[in-house]
């Protein structure tokens, strides 16, 4: 009986292992983005940022982080106490759970399971129940209008992304993620690309992707200036980092799927020498970086939206858009005999 | 084996308890929380069969969209249950005529499994071998190469269900200020600015 279990507890050991050490480089690089995305909105703003915590302000994310844990959770007389603190944890354990599935160099996955693109999709398209229980539970009026305006953001835009993952789908012919890279590897290195023969969606994508994950100009559920803070008004500290944690997490999910659809993952911009030279996750890293650091510069720079043009961008522009681009690429792999 | 039949009988268990949660649970909106937990467990057991497209379908399809709808709406409506529990006792007899015939053609289903194996055969005909293809590219070659016709009908139903929830709904009102982005992108300088000379203590 013993012999029998022995295998399957040393698997368990092995993945716990694997987990352990992805979640606790990702928290550390989100400490790191984190900082960065302050650093860059004050940059723009020709602010300093935080400077004071740590040589160059490094260790702001740490210093916030024990003020967060080190304070009193409140909760509301009258909210649902155990919906209430429910909501942060689902929006953490799932935003974190969707890593189990990426590549972050050949290899380099936890789960290498065959449909790994629908279970991010999936994972994703679950984030806005944190939203929605955290503002249903707190049993206040600006916590709830959040909630609401959360919930019909987040269906609207899943849409486009998903038609924009069908795109890619249908070029890669493959729902494995690694497979979605490999079909990028070519001899013509960064031309093979994604982004290059599906561009329009590359942009579709890097928007909803903005409004998937609340993020400025889209920011509506916690739009500061009519709704205080949104569904996190009556949150306070451990539950409210998770909140941001969770959020925080899930944008650079958002960062990483960006660049393994679109941008070859772990694929050198070019076959050659000098760019061969550096592994698999540093080019990984390199792209998520940089799409973060374009999700920071929108967030700067741009202006937020007003509620009804969020929805018309996305059911009378992405749409459309994306469900001709479906159409317009399964047609042009069928005529020129292309689909792999 | 005892792992995976471990798995089943854990997610068995907590989808009927949390199925049981649903209708006994006495707030609308842990209902529906319930729900979806049931759902989860569900597409836990589609995965323990080796559906694993399917699983994710399921989350995606009634967790991710169809739930949130129903949560949205829960929680919109004042509904008082307590009321809506008054009249209940004297539902119990269609709930279980209803319960009793599914149950029934469920037995069905499964005895004729049992007792001619030959049924079991029609059916795995149809599919090929899992060992050959992914479960996505098999359920792709069958729904759109023998059943494309069958596939295309219920889009085709669903399209006019869409369209009816449209028209029974879309109202234009009259007076409502609506933005046109055309309208605004066309318009230029010559249109929108005026130059007007205004001699000083007059206004305009």
């Amino acid at each position: 009986m013993v012999e029998a279990i022995w295998p399957y507890v040393l698997t368990l050991l092995i993945i716990g292992a694997q987990s352990v050490a992805l979640l606790v480089s990702l928290l550390i690089v989100i400490a790191f983005l984190l900082l960065a995305d302050r650093k860059i909105w004050a940059a723009v703003q020709m602010r300093r940022g935080p400077n004071v915590v740590g040589p160059f302000g490094l260790l702001q994310s740490f210093a916030d982080l024990l003020k967060f844990v080190f304070k009193e959770v409140v909760i509301p007389a009258g909210a649902n106490k155990g919906v209430f603190l429910l909501a942060p944890l689902v929006t953490c354990v799932l935003a974190l759970s969707a890593w189990a599935v990426v590549p972050l160099a050949d290899g380099w996955v936890i789960a290498d399971i065959n449909v790994g693109i629908l279970y991010i999709f999936a994972i994703s398209s679950l984030g806005v129940y944190g939203v929605i229980m955290g503002g249903w539970a707190s049993n206040s009026k600006y916590p709830f209008l959040g909630a609401l305006r959360s919930a019909a953001q987040m269906v609207s835009y899943e849409v486009s992304i998903g038609f924009v993952i069908i795109t890619v789908l249908l070029c890669a012919g493959t729902l494995n993620l690694s497979g979605i890279v490999e079909a990028q590897n070519s001899n013509w290195g960064m031309l093979g690309w994604y982004f290059i023969p599906l561009f329009p969606m590359f942009v579709v994508f890097f928007v909803s992707a903005l409004a998937e994950t609340n993020r400025p100009p889209f920011d509506l559920p916690e739009a500061e200036s009519e709704l205080v803070a949104g569904f996190m008004v009556e949150y306070s500290s451990t539950p409210y980092l998770m909140f941001m944690l969770g959020e925080y997490v899930s944008i650079v999910l958002m960062c990483a799927m960006t660049s393994i659809l679109f941008l070859g993952g772990w694929l050198p911009p070019f076959n050659i020498v000098p760019f061969t030279w550096i592994p698999g996750i540093g080019w990984f890293l390199i792209k998520v970086c940089f799409v973060f650091f374009m999700f920071a510069m929108v967030k700067a720079i741009v202006p937020r939206y007003r509620y009804d043009q969020l929805m018309r961008l996305g059911w009378k522009v992405f749409l459309p858009l994306s469900l001709f681009y479906v159409a317009l690429t399964a047609g042009v792999l069928v005529a020129f005999d292309l689909a792999p | 084996m005892i792992i995976s039949s471990l798995f089943f009988y854990l997610f068995s268990a907590i989808m009927i308890a949390a199925a049981c949660m649903v209708i006994s649970a006495r707030n609308p909106v842990h209902s529906v929380l319930f729900l979806i937990l049931a759902f989860f467990n569900a597409s836990g057991l589609f995965i323990l069969l080796g559906a694993e497209f399917v699983a994710m379908i399921l989350v995606i399809v009634y967790v991710g969209a169809v739930a949130v709808l129903f949560l949205f709406v829960v929680m919109m409506l004042d509904i008082d249950f307590s009321e809506l529990r008054e009249g209940m006792l004297q539902y119990v007899p269609i709930g279980v005529t209803i319960g009793a015939i599914l149950m029934i053609e469920l037995i069905l289903v499964g005895g004729a499994w049992v007792l001619s194996p030959e049924t079991a055969s029609l059916a795995a005909a149809k599919t090929p071998a899992p060992d050959q293809l992914s479960n996505t590219e098999a359920i792709g070659q069958l729904l759109y190469t023998k059943y494309v016709y069958l596939f295309q009908a219920a889009g085709m139903v669903l399209l006019v269900a869409m369209v009816g929830a449209i028209v029974l709904t879309l109202r234009h009102k009259p007076g409502v200020k609506r933005q046109v982005v055309a309208d605004q992108v066309a318009r230029s300088p010559k249109t929108a600015i005026e130059m007007k000379k205004v001699k000083p203590g007059q206004g305009i």
